[in-house]
């Protein structure tokens, strides 16, 4: 369980981040929507301890800020939005290194740490390629590869920034599927922004909208993208219709021809 | 903690993500995905796999298709790791160029040697060798003269491009190099005044030292603590800073040397030369005076070749992977510059070898730093060994600076590899 109170960032005298507070217990899913500057990313780098920020972030009662890198990395495994990828780097290298934090400093990767990304590759459909380099991959093996790595860390929290961005729906889907299968399997907290707002809607246990740095709603997906609460941030045209029971959210163009 | 070691089921069932998405609750999510996949198959791996997971269960998405060839390749019940990449292929190539390289250089010089009086000159000076009858002068030539400065070029070379390739490599920076933050600048500024001040000529080599050392902690200091708390606040962002005060730091230091040689033009020889680069006056005390620096620095670069892969993932993710970023760069700097300062104080500055040697073994070889750090380090050596040969045999009895020959031989060499290869995306 990943717990945040009252969590600040600012830069250079600008507030990113004014006070959120939000919590996911294990195998819980939040999603953290909202507009473009919002905040989400600051948020999810506030809780991965990349950025300075006021107010407690704690994992099962135990505050992050008193915890050397290497414990938080048992504890929380990040991806970014755009992970840099080394083009010539093998899938099972790059795996691989996300065993570090199990591997003590100046040492090699261990057979456990081997079958462990073994195991990984295997469950991510990705032991066919597992000796490519990470250049060959298509977009949805390189977000499994990713994951992947991410996974290698072993930590109950996993934080994901929009890690379907960059590809297309039918992909999107598949890999959000993937990440919620696997959250179930393995108990995970899963913080993630997500830019799809009807994505989120179906995948997410519960919602996050932040806007100007604050969380403005929070709850049920049902509760939250509902069109009285999201106009506000995502301009007049947004509209959730219903369909076979989950939301769509869709923006209309205001000016007809 | 979960364990991931999930024995896949025997055979049956499709032990992979999407496939099993197909399977379980959500079926309709994975067709949709399965339909709407406009990715094109992304190799010839796939692509052949795609037939057969056609075949299997008349899907003809290529995204399942990669599904389709993780069936068909078949996961046993223990899934195992394909296995590590070759270390050894590249290190016992450039361990080959190394020995051939030594082999030349101590055969060849002004005195005609036959190959069976240079073994015989080797073997006189070993502990318990076999009887040899040898000239003493033989001996001499080839133990005074020729090995000791094979043994300072390998050194040197060794510790320019293991240098090169860790600087690149924490910097996150192809041009970086060991004299990027401002060893060359500090070492001749240093030698310079050294110069000036008619300090014995045994002298220079110390100071040059020093002036190295303290350039790169000046360049350091200046640089890391600039845009710090504001951007990016307190972890990441101080790599750019510090490349760019190295920068300045150079410019400052060389602005000075050039106006102290302007002033004193009557040591601008003296100095010149020094500046070139030389191994000409070689001798065992400067292999023994380097060795100790050469060996911990080089034992410290290549204890962080994993690290330094880690770093290849940006700066972040290295930081939520567990690793201290600052703490990494600042011992891998420290270990680096010690080194290559040591080196350049008895070379002079021979330019250009900590950045073609560890780019041409990324071209040919690749790029992580668990292969690159320790075949770099061998490569430079004999790279510098070789260069020297020519440096001392092209207008022989004259010798043309090693620093001309690095340059006019290696870059050439380097434009080709660079020219040959499609991809540059790995350069650091």
């Amino acid at each position: 369980m990943i717990s945040l109170e009252g969590v600040r960032v600012s830069y250079a005298g600008q507030v990113a981040l004014d006070g959120v507070t939000a919590q996911v217990t294990a195998a819980e899913w939040l999603g953290v929507i909202g507009p473009n500057g919002a905040g989400k990313t600051t948020l999810l780098r506030a809780a991965a301890r990349l950025l300075r920020h006021e107010g407690a972030i704690t994992i099962d009662g135990e505050p992050t800020a008193a915890m050397s890198r290497r414990r938080l990395a048992r504890l929380v495994a990040y991806v970014p939005q755009r992970p840099l990828l080394p083009a010539d780097m093998t899938v099972t290298d790059y795996v691989l290194l996300g065993r570090t934090p199990h591997i003590g400093y100046l040492r090699g990767e261990t057979a456990r740490d081997r079958r462990v990304c073994a195991g990984l590759l295997d469950r991510l459909a990705l032991a066919a390629m597992a000796a490519r380099p990470l250049a060959t991959l298509s977009g949805g093996e390189l977000q499994r590869a990713v994951l992947a790595r991410a996974l290698a860390q072993e930590a109950p929290v996993l934080l994901l920034d929009e890690p379907t961005s960059a590809l297309d729906l039918g992909r999107r889907v598949e890999a959000l599927e993937l990440v919620d299968e696997i959250r179930a399997e393995r108990s995970l907290t899963v913080l993630s922004a997500v830019h799809d707002l009807t994505l989120a809607g179906q995948f997410a246990d519960r919602l996050l909208l932040l806007a100007d740095g604050q969380a403005v709603a929070a709850g049920p997906p049902a509760s939250v993208l509902r069109a009285d609460v999201l106009r506000p941030h995502f301009g007049p045209g947004l509209r959730v219709l219903r369909s076979n029971g989950s939301l769509v959210v869709l923006a209309e163009r205001m000016q007809r021809r | 903690m979960t364990d991931s070691e999930r024995p896949a089921p025997a055979g049956a069932a499709p032990p992979s993500g999407a496939a099993a998405a197909a399977n379980g609750s959500n079926a309709t999510a994975a067709a949709a995905a399965a339909a709407g996949d406009a990715n094109p198959a992304p190799g010839p791996a796939v692509g052949s796999g795609a037939t057969a997971a056609a075949a299997d269960d008349g899907n003809p998405a290529p995204g399942p298709a990669a599904v389709g060839v993780a069936a068909v390749a078949g996961s046993p019940v223990t899934p195992e790791l394909p296995p590590a990449r070759r270390l050894w292929i590249p290190l016992a190539v450039a361990g080959a160029v190394l020995v051939v390289a030594v082999i030349v250089g101590v055969s060849v010089g002004p005195t005609a040697l036959t190959p069976a009086a240079i073994a015989d000159a080797l073997i006189a000076k070993l502990p318990w060798h076999p009887a040899v009858t040898v000239p003493a002068v033989d001996v001499a030539i080839v133990w005074q003269i020729r090995l000791p400065r094979v043994v300072l070029g390998a050194l040197v070379g060794a510790m320019l491009s293991g240098g090169g390739a860790a600087y690149q490599g924490v910097f996150r920076n192809p041009l970086a190099d060991p004299y990027l933050l401002g060893i060359a600048a500090g070492a001749g500024l240093a030698a310079t005044i050294a110069v000036v001040a008619g300090a014995p000529s045994t002298l220079i080599p110390p100071l040059a030292f020093i002036g190295g050392v303290a350039a790169v902690a000046l360049t350091y200091v200046l640089g890391s603590g600039a845009g710090r708390d504001r951007e990016s606040p307190g972890l990441v962002g101080t790599t750019t800073s510090v490349v760019l005060a190295g920068v300045a730091v150079a410019a400052l230091l060389t602005a000075f040397q050039t106006y102290l040689l302007q002033q004193h033009t009557q040591v601008l020889q003296q100095v010149y030369s020094w500046i070139l680069g030389e191994l000409s006056l070689a001798s065992w005390s400067n292999v023994t005076t380097i060795l100790p620096y050469v060996t911990v620095s080089a034992v410290v670069l290549i204890a962080h070749r994993r690290l330094l892969d880690v770093l290849r993932l940006g700066e972040a993710e290295a930081t939520t992977l567990g690793v201290n970023v600052a703490r990494l760069r600042l011992t891998v700097v420290l270990a680096a510059t010690l080194g290559t300062a040591a080196a350049v104080s008895v070379s002079g500055l021979i330019g250009f070898v900590g950045i073609i040697v560890p780019h041409t073994i990324r071209l040919t070889a690749g790029s992580s730093y668990r292969m690159l750090l320790p075949v770099s380090m061998v490569a430079g050596g004999a790279f510098l060994v070789l260069a020297d040969l020519v440096a001392r045999t092209a207008q022989a009895p004259a010798e043309v600076p090693i620093g001309v020959i690095t340059a006019a031989a290696g870059a050439p060499f380097f434009l080709f590899v660079l020219r040959s290869r499609r991809s540059l995306r790995d350069l650091a």
